[in-house]
């Protein structure tokens, strides 16, 4: 196995998040996309683990910090977006304008 | 390293046939029209992440992500599809109607990090799989080194909880919190 196989994979699965959360209208489908992109970010910590052997599995240790942040973030973003829908009756992000310019 | 070298890796089959099934999921749970079936589909590839990190001896993290992701923040974001809509069925408008500039970005990115892996790591091997990192390397790196952080996670976690209680909770109107009182 070569590392390049496992950066492009990690690659193509953060692009595919990219584009879901540009294109998707409900809140709850970009905290999806974001999901996908934080599997990606981890996806690339493991494997350079396994490229440098740090003696402390130094990407490990990090990529765990990424899945608990990832699931308090999942955790709050749900929160806020139970809030909008409550306050608006819709958790669409295009129809969230108020402050737009 | 020539392609029919790497084709020959057993090893490199499991790889291709995850990653192909993994990246499958992923694009429907971008494209799938029915909220219920992309979070469905988000299991799949976040199992495909789990397999992943079991082919590259991370056992530990391919468990924590199949407890933490596949076990509770799916059900989460079910949880948040039913709230947040109550015909779960089909919906036209899922997507707005800049899906080619959102897909030109996403192969961009896609192309230049592509690119600079290609040229960074030409055909740089993965170090020795197949031994596992144990669970007390991990633990030694977050209760030594990393005890700052660590407990820093722990202090967001906690964050976390009380900002979702507050968050979700619903405010008693004046007048409930009047017949509240009379009670």
């Amino acid at each position: 196995m070569i590392v390049n196989q496992f950066l492009i994979l990690a690659a193509a699965l953060f692009a595919l998040g990219v584009y879901g959360l540009l294109v998707r209208r409900n809140a709850v489908m970009v905290l999806l996309s974001i999901e996908l992109m934080l599997a990606a970010v981890n996806i690339n910590l493991v494997v350079f683990e396994a490229m440098w052997r740090t003696s402390e599995a130094v990407g490990q240790v990090f990529a765990i910090f990424v899945i608990t942040v990832a699931a308090a973030e999942v955790g709050i973003g749900l929160a806020i977006i139970l809030m909008i829908f409550r306050n608006r009756q819709s958790a669409n992000v295009d129809e969230l304008d108020l402050m737009r310019w | 390293m020539t392609f029919v070298d790497w084709v020959a890796e057993p090893v490199n089959w499991a790889f291709l046939l995850i990653g192909v099934g993994m990246l499958g999921a992923a694009f429907r749970v971008v494209t799938s029209q029915n909220i219920v079936h992309a979070a469905l589909y988000l299991v799949a590839a976040l199992g495909g992440a789990a397999a992943m990190f079991v082919l590259l001896s991370a056992e530990f993290v391919a468990l924590v992500v199949v407890l933490v992701y596949i076990g509770a923040v799916i059900v989460l974001f079910l949880f948040g599809v039913m709230i947040t809509r109550a015909p779960t069925g089909l919906d036209v408008a899922l997507d707005n109607d800049r899906k080619i500039p959102a897909a030109l970005v996403a192969l961009v990115l896609f192309g230049v990090m592509s690119f600079t892996s290609l040229t960074a790591f030409q055909a740089t091997p993965v170090a020795e799989v197949g031994t596992p990192t144990s669970t007390a390397t991990l633990a030694e790196g977050f209760i030594g080194r990393f005890v700052v952080p660590f407990e820093v996670v722990g202090f967001i976690l906690l964050a976390a909880l009380v900002g979702g209680v507050t968050l979700a909770r619903r405010d008693l109107t004046p007048l409930e919190e009047e017949q509240r009182r009379s009670v």
